[in-house]
């Protein structure tokens, strides 16, 4: 982004209450944070995401969505580590959609890519450092003392006799100034809170019962909405008989949708008792046949052929055609949900000349736009309003807004405010999975035992394809989608001859990034595969790593570290294993040894330590608790999940056949955080890549039999 | 009509007595801190309490509570101090805080009938209530600390 024009943007001085857009939205919710508002009306708001009231409160406005990965503590604590706030003053607002707020880097407002902490490591100091410079200011002009000559500490200014007025005090003579030019910002070894651990803000709310999530949202007046959407994806309604789901309590209406047939009714249980009562006769398309082991088929005959090239070093094919020694293995992963614990659902409030929106998006300007399309209204009559988000992991972050979307259809009809609610069924049923995938590798081993080949070929459907980031990735140019090969284009083993090869799959099943993207299944292919050629030259698996990493300081930081504190070299019970694996993603380093049992033909993951380097980090307890969650989410998917079609209907509904890992299944989790001046990278997602092949590599620790699709199943090791 | 008491307040309902009490709960009480996840009594994030016991409401028919007592994560406690509460808080376990309430309402039960669970016992009060975010390390840290705020306030 260019800071200046960023700057002018931003830099605006108002008095008065943060807007009228936030009192909407926190009318909905609790009663205690309408209070607040209204002790700090009078307040100081020196640009878009700070808001000082003559309470001492310190409204920090967050432009990203929280959903577990800590945004509404991390990036507050940036910016009260520039503005010297008291911590205990420190509030977070959730931001409305607004170009101000968007992404500096992605252009869009929006949570995503694990970027929240990187993209917003200046914005937020620059806000802070901004509305301290003004408060000091305004301090300096009351005391009639050079501005240079004052200091800053824990929300108050004191100037050299140690004469002191606190922000609060302050709050209503520096919303009179201008907003200065520049702004140094500190030096990062003078930080307080950047680095330091800090309690999470969110924290009460979630204990108690209070936080608001979009399935929470109430307005007067309020339906609620249930939708028989397709069984199959691509079926139409044909017609349907709603003769005997209208004559049913609390049913106000029933309407056709593009995405099926909604019923409106007064609360919840009613709608979803008549939407299960319908009557739909499908016209099932052209997905009625469709089954995911004859896809599985198609793409095993695809890895044959040569892909289209994605890297190329060397010449792999050559050198696997002479070498002393070679292995070919085939990795296979399923389609996964999301399966975030709050189920999809959007509130909307649509008027003749308004769209107010309340939803738990990852997604604003996308969803603004394409509700603003499908309400007929232009953009800047729509509002999002960002609730809580019951987890994300991706899912809400559509590029099609498929939830928003059908929301403002069903809100057209309904005439009065409705909340359109998901069931689990419907949530897991309703599409955009992580792809399956398909890795063909071939290696090479040379007579001193040093990789010398590896080809790749990775066979699967694009996320990007056919949607608007389409042209962002640069797909139709490069012939393939760059986030189905990250993580395998940019394998940081020295091998001298490489090949990476994409076949791009088009299948009419809905996918989209799930929590680390395509990392979520190199790191799976790679990892595991490295792991084989260590075997194969009759190597130690981390020693093997190590010795092809000597170029990769920040990936061989992360393997030594967790090596050393699961203390690889140790002796273990009899009848446990170990297996370790180490991915770059996000600007973020991770390395994970798990340590398993295997027992009556079931896996049993005992202990998982991490390593993480993720540059220079903002709070230590939220690293710590997304490499724990990433480590446990990658582990879920590993053990237990996978999505299957037979004649295009999905088998898996709810958490009995998708399940995830229990308290009782949870391994002890220690994380290991690598002290670094590195730029910020992503936290939310690196976690997650490791799991799946460390814990794959220990099952081969412990039986002697390689893991080779997920989930893991024992009878299928070879 | 369904008479009951939540939270101590008195409740009297004119709903289909086979509506799941997680419903009523929500849509009727507009007690919305009591999570709607499954529907099956599969991920236990709308437990609550009728007369002490934690039971998935979400599975629950209304007609269940009828004259009886019971207790959602509104309940808990007033004002965030429950040994539970207070650990949760201490310990930072909830990341997106969806499935927390149930998670709350089921540990509250655990430390009622045993004030010094074991890593065993918190397995077998816990597994019913997942967690997507994988916050279950820090579950079972802040249960412990609970219990020793437990021991030493004598609370029961």
């Amino acid at each position: 982004m260019s800071r200046a024009i960023h700057r002018r943007e931003f830099l605006k001085v108002s008095i008065g209450a943060g807007g009228g857009l936030f009192l909407g939205f926190r009318l909905a919710g609790t009663g205690e944070t309408l209070a607040m508002q209204n002790g700090s009306a009078a307040s100081f708001t020196p640009n878009a995401f700070v808001r000082i009231g003559t309470d001492e409160r310190v409204t920090v406005i967050v432009n990203h969505s929280e959903m577990g990965q800590g945004v509404y503590t991390s990036l507050p604590m940036l910016l009260a580590e520039e503005l010297d706030a008291d911590w205990n003053n420190v509030a977070f607002e959730s931001a409305p959609v607004d170009p101000k707020y968007n992404h500096p880097v992605f252009g869009m407002q929006m949570t995503g890519g694990s970027s929240s902490v990187w993209s917003g490591f200046e914005q937020f100091r620059q806000a802070g450092a901004a509305a301290r410079a003004m408060l000091i200011a305004a301090a300096a002009q009351q005391w009639n003392v050079d501005p240079s000559k004052c200091r800053t500490d824990s929300g108050a200014v004191f100037d050299p006799s140690n004469r002191k007025l606190t922000y609060g005090q302050l709050a209503a003579a520096a919303a009179k100034l201008t907003p200065p030019a520049q702004v140094p910002l500190k030096d990062p070894t003078t930080f307080k809170l950047i680095g330091k651990p800090a309690k999470r803000l969110d924290t009460s709310e979630k204990v108690n019962g209070t936080a608001v999530f979009g399935v929470d949202v109430k307005m007067p007046g309020m339906m609620t909405a249930v939708v028989a959407r397709a069984p199959i994806f691509g079926a139409k309604v044909r017609a349907f008989d709603d003769s005997r789901a209208r004559s049913m309590s609390g049913v106000h209406r029933i309407v056709a949708v593009p995405s099926g047939v909604a019923v409106i009714a007064d609360s919840f249980w009613q709608a979803k008792m008549a939407r299960d009562a319908l009557h739909i006769d499908w016209d099932e398309g052209t997905m009625s046949s469709f089954n995911t082991n004859q896809m599985m088929q198609q793409f095993r005959e695809q890895a044959k052929l040569t892909g289209k090239s994605v890297r190329r070093d060397g010449d792999a094919d050559a050198t696997l055609a002479k070498a002393a020694k070679k292995l070919e293995a085939v990795y296979e992963v399923p389609y996964l949900s999301h399966a975030m614990m709050e189920p999809l659902n959007c509130a909307v409030d649509l008027r003749p000349e308004s769209c107010e929106i309340w939803t738990g998006t990852q997604f604003q300007t996308v969803d603004r736009a394409n509700a603003a399309k499908t309400a007929g209204l232009p953009d800047e009559k729509v509002q999002i309003h960002t609730t809580f988000l019951g987890g994300g992991f991706g899912r809400r972050a559509n590029p099609q807004s498929d939830f928003v979307v059908e929301a403002v259809h069903v809100a057209k009809a309904a005439g009065v405010p409705v909340k359109v609610v998901w069931t689990r069924e419907d949530d897991m049923q309703g599409g955009w999975y992580r792809p399956a995938f398909l890795h063909a590798i071939a290696g090479a081993i040379d007579t001193n035992g040093k990789a010398v080949a590896w080809r790749s070929r990775i066979v699967g459907q694009s996320i990007m394809a056919g949607t608007p980031f389409e042209g962002m990735a640069d797909l139709k140019g490069k012939g393939y989608d760059p986030s189905s090969v990250e993580g395998a284009d940019d394998l940081p083993y020295e091998i001298p001859n490489l090949a990476v090869e994409s076949h791009q799959m088009e299948v009419r099943v809905p996918v989209q990034w799930w929590r680390s993207v395509g990392h979520s299944h190199t790191a799976f292919a790679t990892e595991c595969f490295i792991d084989e050629l260590a075997a194969i030259a009759h190597q130690d698996p981390y020693r093997f790593r190590r010795d092809l990493l000597q170029k990769h300081p920040r990936h061989l930081g992360v393997l030594d570290l967790a090596a050393q504190k699961a203390g690889w070299a140790k002796p273990l019970p009899k009848g446990r294993a170990r297996g370790i694996a180490v991915h770059a993603s996000f600007e973020s380093f991770s390395a994970q040894v798990a340590e398993v049992s295997v027992n009556d033909g079931k896996v049993q993951v005992h202990r998982m330590v991490c390593a993480i380097d993720c540059g220079r980090y903002v709070n230590p307890g939220i690293i710590a608790a997304q490499t724990e969650g990433g480590a446990i989410f990658g582990a879920s998917a590993a053990l237990f999940q996978e999505l299957t079609f037979e004649n295009g209907r999905l088998r898996q509904s709810n958490f009995h056949s998708f399940p995830m890992l229990r308290m009782n299944e949870c391994p002890e989790i220690e994380t290991h955080i690598i002290e670094s001046r590195e730029k910020s990278g992503g936290i939310g997602e690196p976690g997650v890549p490791c799991a799946a092949p460390a814990i794959a590599n220990a099952v081969f620790a412990a039986t002697g039999k390689r893991i080779r699709r997920l989930p893991i199943r024992l009878s299928e090791a070879v | 009509m369904i008479e009951f008491s939540v939270n101590k307040t008195r409740a009297n309902l004119d709903v289909d007595p086979s509506t799941p009490l997680l419903w009523v709960i929500r849509d009727h009480l507009g007690l919305t801190g009591t999570k709607y996840g499954c529907g099956i009594a599969q991920c236990g994030a709308c437990t609550v309490h009728i007369d002490g016991q934690a039971v998935r409401s979400c599975v629950a028919p209304v007609s269940r509570a009828a004259g009886k007592e019971v207790t959602t994560i509104e309940g808990l406690s007033p004002d965030l101090s429950h040994p539970l509460q207070r650990a949760w808080i201490e310990e930072d376990v909830p990341q997106c805080g969806y499935c927390q309430s149930g998670q709350l309402m089921s540990a509250a039960v655990l430390l009622r009938e045993k004030r010094q669970p074991t890593d065993d016992d918190i397995d077998k009060a816990m597994t019913g209530n997942i967690c997507r975010c994988g916050t279950y390390p820090r579950i079972r840290k802040a249960i412990h600390r609970a219990a020793g705020n437990f021991a030493k306030r004598g609370a029961r």
